[in-house]
């Protein structure tokens, strides 16, 4: 896997419409869907109710979960508890009437001889650590869009918040479309994403910004989508080993990490593919969309300003 | 220049090499069972309160619930576990499930205590209370003459500890002449029982034998070590609990995420740093070899640092390190690029090397910088499993620049400088047809 840029004849650049496109489609079908069916939230986001079961012995999941179905209920959750396990909090998305109430108390009152405690449970504090999750990587976004504009220029800072905003619709959009439960775990792939997007953006602005210095005219939008062109496939290379490399670590986690953590990993393996997808195809092009336009405006400006300002600004 | 080979750099590299992998080998056992897993890998224990209301005015309803878990939250992080889990249960009950604890009794007295300071003479009468304390100002501090670990508080007001001193000198003598500073007074405590007792509510009851003191400043010396002093300094700053909490039960509790899940995680791990290695050997040849040595220290690193830190393992911790893999090798990925695009523009090995690592520099920086910008507003502003998990990313971007940046360098610098790769790009993942002249 070498792409020499002299030879390449990879266009990113000529395509960039269709990706555009194609992204803009995509994230608004999941916008809508987010908005109309919304995810598929679990327990943690959900008012339920958990019934605490109590027994003389062991208990297992197994066993806990068939005598819920031995009376027609599927808990959401099951958790052991207790030095031998012999709690079990099983939890309920969702409130059980006062019928569902009795029938779980008689029934395991039967079984195991102990009444269970039934209580209705808040979503309140997974709701605000969610809602930290955002705040915080708002007023990180504002830092990194600080320090692009100091290191880089304002223009790709503006560019990279835009990849890292189209990576977290899209890894929300597929949750949404396959409708898969979203737990609190969902929060910390998704801050893995934001952070895998942002650091791959980087790379392949660091590139673009090495070769505008190298390159001796760039005059008009041709020559900037020129620059970004040969700087996307010089980072190819790397990008796809990279984003390989991670995909083998998130990818086995998925494939061999249990259940317990699949749509965790999923979420993984799906957001990593996205993050250098949009690096490749949206922040670069977003970029170049920009800069062609300033690009342009600065040389109709510069026309008529040459008697003025002989040196136009670099 | 000599063109002979500098044997003795590669030896070098061998012995470094060596020395490590023994390093490894010997402790790296070790290190993985000290490693405290979080609440969902291994479980931990929890406690259920009952909230009930500090005076008749106050009603318990979800404001003063979440209030009263954002509490809990900052007393915790004062114990320093990290991402406990906390749920609000019907309309007064909270659940506090904490991992890794192993003083369960002072985490218990911890999470429950009022953190109400007050100062009192030998008869009760209250003098100062918490509302004539600066919010925040409480510090663990040593003792200027004793060097024992101390609290300093800060008072709003020098003119009434005056007063109160004052009030102390004027009516008691001998023994009686001390100010008790309080935590958790209730009503129906005396001062000549709880004194007596060992585990008591009065922290210190310094005596004036120089006179009323007009200062704003206090230094509480009880019998304190530095770890009680800070426990109760962060206490002091995280404010007293707007309710009651009453423990209805505690017990241990299991994990969330299944027995099974933490050695298949594991396991999961393990396969996919091998293929991460078989596939660097195959794509960048020998300084694939370089890549697994560089990144076998980076996980071993980022282990040790950890238990250092006595920090939490969790799922979100795993996404920050699976982060942490990936971007030490992209570090990695980045370097043997460019040192491939010099080559393959026909320059000698060293100087390929040279250049490429200088060029592949401030790539890597500022991609790791502007994460690391990231991940320390995440540590600022986020709460639990948004903090463990920048945390946890921080450690693995400092140690990846580490080992992906200057390890590399020094082992691969060790061969290229022996001379012993000079023209032979093949090593390095380059064909001859693609080199151009120069």
């Amino acid at each position: 896997m070498n792409f020499d840029p002299l030879n390449s004849r990879i266009d990113f650049v000529k395509h960039r419409k269709k990706f555009f496109a194609f992204s803009g489609i995509f994230l608004m079908v999941g916008l809508v869907l987010l908005m109309t069916i919304g995810m598929n939230l679990g327990i943690d986001f959900r008012s339920g109710t958990t019934v605490e079961v109590l027994a003389d012995d062991t208990l297992t999941a197994e066993e806990v979960e068939e005598q819920f179905a031995s009376i027609g209920f599927e808990p959401d959750d099951i958790t052991l508890a207790g030095d031998d396990h012999e709690i079990a909090h099983v939890a309920f998305i969702g409130d059980l009437s006062q019928d569902e109430t009795l029938m779980i108390q008689d029934h395991f009152e039967d079984t195991y001889g102990h009444t269970p405690t039934i209580s209705t449970v808040t979503p309140l504090v997974a709701e605000e650590l969610a809602q930290n999750a955002i705040i915080a990587v708002a007023i990180a976004a504002v830092g990194i869009i600080i320090y692009v504009s100091i290191r880089f220029e304002f223009l790709s800072g503006v560019s990279a918040i835009i990849a890292l905003l189209h990576d977290t619709l899209w890894i929300l959009t597929i949750f949404t479309v396959l409708q898969i439960e979203v737990n609190i775990t969902f929060i910390a792939a998704v801050l893995t994403i934001v952070g895998y997007s942002i650091n791959d953006t980087i790379v392949t602005f660091d590139r673009i910004r090495e070769n505008m210095q190298l390159e001796k005219k760039v005059k008009t939008k041709e020559d900037v989508a020129r620059v970004v062109n040969k700087s996307l496939v010089q980072t190819l290379a790397r990008s796809i080993n990279t984003v390989l490399t991670v995909v083998f670590a998130a990818g086995a986690l998925f494939i061999f990490g249990g259940e317990a953590i699949r749509s965790f990993s999923f979420a993984l393996v799906v957001g990593l593919v996205a993050g250098t997808y949009s690096s490749l195809f949206i922040a670069a092009q977003i970029w170049l969309g920009f800069k062609g336009r300033q690009i342009e405006r600065r040389r109709f400006d510069g026309d008529k300003q040459e008697v003025e300002d002989p040196q136009p600004e670099g | 220049m000599k063109k002979g080979v500098k044997k003795g750099r590669i030896a070098l590299f061998f012995a470094i090499v060596i020395a490590v992998g023994a390093l490894i080998a010997s402790t790296v056992f070790d290190t993985a069972e000290d490693i405290n897993l979080g609440l969902d890998l291994q479980g931990g224990f929890e406690v259920l309160y009952e909230a009930h209301p500090i005076d008749d005015d106050q009603e318990i309803n979800s404001e003063t619930l979440s209030d009263t878990v954002d509490s809990l939250n900052a007393r915790i992080d004062v114990l320093g576990v990290s991402e406990p889990s906390i749920t609000i249960e019907g309309d007064n009950r909270i659940r506090v499930q904490l991992a890794g604890v192993s003083d369960q009794q002072s985490a218990r007295e911890l999470l429950a205590t009022e953190a109400e300071l007050s100062f009192r003479d030998v008869d009760d009468n209250l003098l100062m209370d918490g509302s004539d304390l600066v919010e925040g100002g409480a510090r663990q501090n040593y003792h200027q003459d004793t060097n024992e670990p101390i609290v300093t508080v800060t008072l709003q007001d020098a003119q009434k500890m005056g007063d109160a001193s004052q009030h102390i000198i004027d009516n008691y003598d001998g023994p009686d002449e001390v100010m008790a500073i309080w935590l958790d007074y209730e009503e129906g405590d005396t001062f000549e029982e709880e004194i007596m007792k060992e585990d008591s509510k009065i922290i210190s009851a310094p005596g004036f034998s120089s006179g009323a003191l007009y200062e704003t400043d206090i230094m509480i010396s009880g019998s304190f070590t530095t770890e009680s002093a800070q426990e109760l300094a962060g206490i002091l700053n995280s404010g007293a609990l707007p309710v009651e909490l009453e423990e209805v039960y505690s017990n241990s509790v299991g994990a969330s995420l299944g027995e099974q899940a933490m050695e298949q995680t594991v396991i999961a791990g393990l396969i996919g740093v091998a293929l991460i290695f078989a596939y660097m050997l195959a794509y960048y040849r020998f300084m694939g070899v370089i890549a697994v040595v560089t990144l076998t220290a980076y996980m071993y690193v980022v282990l040790v640092i950890f238990n250092w830190m006595n920090a939490v393992l969790t799922l979100p911790g795993i996404a920050a390190l699976v982060l942490g893999v990936g971007m030490a090798v992209d570090a990695n990925i980045i370097t043997y690029e460019r040192i491939k695009d010099e080559l393959r523009s026909g320059k000698s090995t060293m100087s390929a090397f040279k250049s490429g690592n200088r060029r592949s520099l401030s790539t890597i920086l500022d991609a790791n910088i502007t994460t690391l910008l990231a991940a320390g507003v995440l540590v600022y502003f986020g709460t639990s499993a948004v903090q463990g998990f920048a945390v946890m990313l921080i450690v693995s971007i400092l140690t990846s620049f580490l080992t992906a940046v200057l390890g590399t360098r020094l082992l691969l610098g060790l061969w290229v400088n022996s001379r012993i790769l000079n023209k032979k790009p093949r090593m390095f993942g380059v064909k001859e047809r693609e080199i151009r002249e120069l």
